[in-house]
């Protein structure tokens, strides 16, 4: 059993179906991306796992256990739409959000002074939250998301709204989390941003589950063997030798590197045989297979099952 | 703790440490204060200040009517024109110059001249006396004594006695019931309406600042807005508590500085008087002096005030105080939560604010006839009766009617409370969408924990 069990979950809205059946199961120390364009249904599927909302049809387990009052002290969740008490103080406020998780007030204390320590912003204590700038109140609030150590983390839109040196301090300690064991739930529209963190993902759309699985069986599954090589020489004679055998898709030049995408259809052909026939031709920068996105697996997927 | 618990100290003590709550609770009191020795105060001021006033009496029948009293005095000027004097004033010590004509029994007008507006006390006293002479002039033309006609004169005290139900007699003043009654009505009026609106208030600021999900993960909507409304309930009491206390600290010192030798609470003094006699009321604001009150009328009044059954009051007040509280007050959360801002609340507020209006609109009515049908099917019906009821209250009103008022009010409590927190846990993750009526209708039917 995974950590993390949704079965057949459906929740209708008046006049719009919101999930369908939807299932999805996250196992225990992976992180998990939950991914499709807004309006799919994923806020709304984050929720009823947060036990925020209730589903119309459909089960949440945790570890085995249905989902109850007493999970919520486990999962540290950071919604899309976030903020703070704006008059309140930091210190203050990051204790009253820390208590309602159910840490007592000694606990509370003593992991907010190690987060406090560890990003070095203790001189915010009492300070109030508008007298931050917004990056300032991004660090707290991610430290408000995380402070009871839960084991299950959830992130809706996790790095939107967040600037580059907050994201990438977000990602680390992501990762430093899921190190210790924790297991994650990204959901986002932003595909981009988070398919080299996820070990699996769920595609939603219009309210449905289409593609679940392991990023890694994805990837192989939609791959279309599209390999590029980028090298400087005679061009010519390495197009003429590649053309010969593959399909040559693309070719852009650039500051004299050259820039060759192509498709080997032949099986049986390794790609350390189409490296060693190059080898003698040019000066070979960088060669590699190009993995399709999942933003064009996503759009794939849609044209594939006729979903659009 | 419970997590009720810490919302409920969280939203206590950041109201309670706002600079607006520490500036309303001293300037309350200091404003209530003010409102009860200002009056007391100005009428010792002008005590101190003797006038002297000249009278120039073409009449010359006022000779001896004129009463000096502690601060007025009068000169009778002989052998000058009204003129002449009206030219020195300025140079003179005359607070103004009385000037009575010969004709004075036909004209029936005296002229005051001054350089500055003459005080009301002064006009008033010099109108008593000219009057006074004048009346006692007429009499004495047609032959009447004085002194029968004063005999005559009839002045008819009521005592309203209720009959109790155990045969017992208790005296009663249907003044003070009135106003125990109205100020008691009127303080749940106005701390529903304050408070209420301070929810409303705190639920948008959470929806604005965009914190309701991150609590929300972790409490259950209904805790967070029951531990707003009981947050904000005490933060009233307190308010209340402290106005209290300062209001009757201020008022003691301040009588202790101003009046030390007044040994009646002031303020006991001039309700009692104006109560009861509103003939004495008339006589202070004329300044003179001391106000005159049969000792026969103030034991009335304490009899009185020792009628009202203080323990059934209290515990009804404090009953339908927070009864009547706790009803508005899950109405205006759920306000909040529908909306996105205060100036969306106006469509939503309505149909809340009428019933209160209307409790305070029927509240006249209810006090000059307590027993009436409107009084009592206000005092019934759960969204006015806590201030209808309490207006009723002093007056006696049988338990039964009590019980089931209160009975209505807990019911129409509990209800309430679910239907609001069914559009307010909907509605605190609503943003940016225009919601009316039909739209609430829909949020009552979605299921949720």
């Amino acid at each position: 059993m995974a950590f993390l069990e949704a079965t057949n979950i459906r929740k209708e809205y008046t006049g719009h179906l919101a999930l369908n059946d939807v299932s999805i199961s996250v196992e225990q120390g992976r992180i998990f991306g939950l991914l499709g364009p807004n309006g799919a249904g994923k806020t709304t599927l984050i929720r009823i796992i947060n036990g925020i909302t209730a589903p119309d049809k459909g089960t949440i387990s945790f570890n085995n256990e249905p989902f109850s009052a007493v999970h919520l002290s486990q999962i540290g969740y950071l919604p899309e739409e976030r903020g703070l008490y704006k008059k309140m103080k930091v210190g203050e406020q990051a204790l009253y959000l820390a208590r309602l998780k159910g840490l007592s007030k000694k606990d509370a204390l003593r992991q907010l002074k190690y987060w406090f320590e560890k990003f070095e912003i203790q001189a915010w204590w009492d300070k109030k939250v508008e007298e931050l700038s917004k990056g300032m109140q991004q660090k707290i609030q991610f430290i408000t998301t995380v402070l009871h150590e839960p084991r299950f983390l959830i992130f809706d839109e996790p790095f939107s709204g967040f600037d580059p040196i907050n994201a990438n301090l977000l990602k680390e300690e992501i990762l430093g989390f899921k190190k210790k064991g924790a297991t994650i739930i990204f959901s986002t529209h932003n595909m981009e941003s988070v398919e080299e963190l996820c070990d699996d993902i769920a595609l939603i759309h219009r309210s449905n589950n289409i593609l679940s699985g392991t990023v890694k069986d994805i990837k192989n599954r939609y791959k279309d063997n599209v390999y590029q090589v980028v090298f400087s020489g005679f061009v010519n004679m390495l197009e003429a030798t590649l053309r010969h055998q593959y399909e040559i898709t693309g070719h852009t030049e650039k500051d004299g590197l050259h820039t060759l995408n192509f498709k080997m259809t032949d099986k049986s052909v390794t790609t350390n045989q189409v490296i060693s026939s190059l080898l003698p031709i040019g000066n070979i920068v960088s060669f590699n297979e190009i993995l399709p996105s999942m933003n064009d697996i996503f759009i794939n997927v849609v044209k594939e099952k006729n979903l659009e | 703790m419970s997590k009720t618990g810490i919302i409920i100290q969280r939203e206590y003590s950041t109201r309670v440490k706002k600079k607006s709550f520490i500036i309303m609770t001293i300037l309350g009191p200091i404003l209530m204060a003010a409102l009860f020795i200002a009056p007391a105060w100005i009428a010792t001021m002008e005590d101190n200040e003797v006038k002297t006033i000249a009278v120039l009496d073409s009449s010359y029948l006022f000779r001896h009517s004129m009463q000096q009293t502690e601060t007025i005095r009068f000169t009778y000027i002989k052998n000058k024109k009204l003129n002449e004097i009206e030219k020195v004033m300025n140079d003179s010590n005359y607070y103004a110059v009385l000037f009575i004509p010969q004709n004075i029994l036909a004209s029936q007008r005296v002229e005051l001249s001054s350089t500055k507006q003459p005080s009301l006390p002064v006009k008033m006293h010099i109108k008593n006396c000219i009057s006074r002479e004048i009346e006692l002039l007429k009499l004495a033309k047609s032959n009447i004594d004085p002194a029968l006609l004063e005999s005559i004169k009839t002045d008819i005290n009521i005592s309203t006695i209720k009959l109790e139900a155990d045969g017992s007699k208790v005296k009663t003043s249907t003044e003070l019931n009135s106003v125990v009654g109205l100020v008691s009505a009127i303080l749940i009026y106005m701390f529903i309406f304050m408070y209420g609106a301070q929810i409303m208030r705190g639920v948008i600021e959470e929806k604005t600042s965009r914190i309701v999900e991150v609590i929300i993960s972790s409490v259950r909507p209904l805790e967070l807005m029951m531990g707003k409304i009981i947050g904000v309930a005490m933060v009233g009491l307190t308010q209340f508590a402290l106005w209290i206390i300062l209001t009757f600290a201020l008022v003691s010192a301040a009588k202790g500085i101003l009046m030390p030798d007044k040994p009646m609470d002031m303020q006991t003094l001039q309700m009692n008087s104006i109560m009861n006699n509103p003939a004495v009321g008339n006589d202070m604001t004329a300044g003179s002096g001391q106000p005159q009150i049969d000792p026969n009328e103030i034991e009335l009044a304490f009899e009185a005030i020792n009628s009202i059954n203080y323990g059934t009051m209290l515990l009804s007040f404090i009953f339908f105080f927070l009864g009547g509280y706790l009803l508005y007050g899950a109405l205006f959360a759920a306000i909040g939560g529908a909306v996105d801002s205060d100036a969306d609340t106006q469509q939503f507020m309505m149909p809340v604010t009428i019933p209160l209006i209307l409790g305070v609109v029927v509240l006249q009515g209810a006090i000059t006839n307590p027993e009436g049908p409107v009084a009592f099917w206000f005092s019934i019906i759960p969204f006015t009766s806590p201030i209808v009821m309490m207006a009723r209250i002093p007056f006696g009103v049988p338990i039964w009617e009590i019980a089931l008022s209160a009975a209505l009010l807990i019911l129409t409590f509990i209800a309430c409370t679910w239907l609001a927190a069914k559009i307010y846990r909907t509605g605190i993750l609503m943003y940016g969408k225009k919601v009316n009526y039909r739209e609430l209708y829909k949020w009552l039917r979605y299921r949720n924990y």
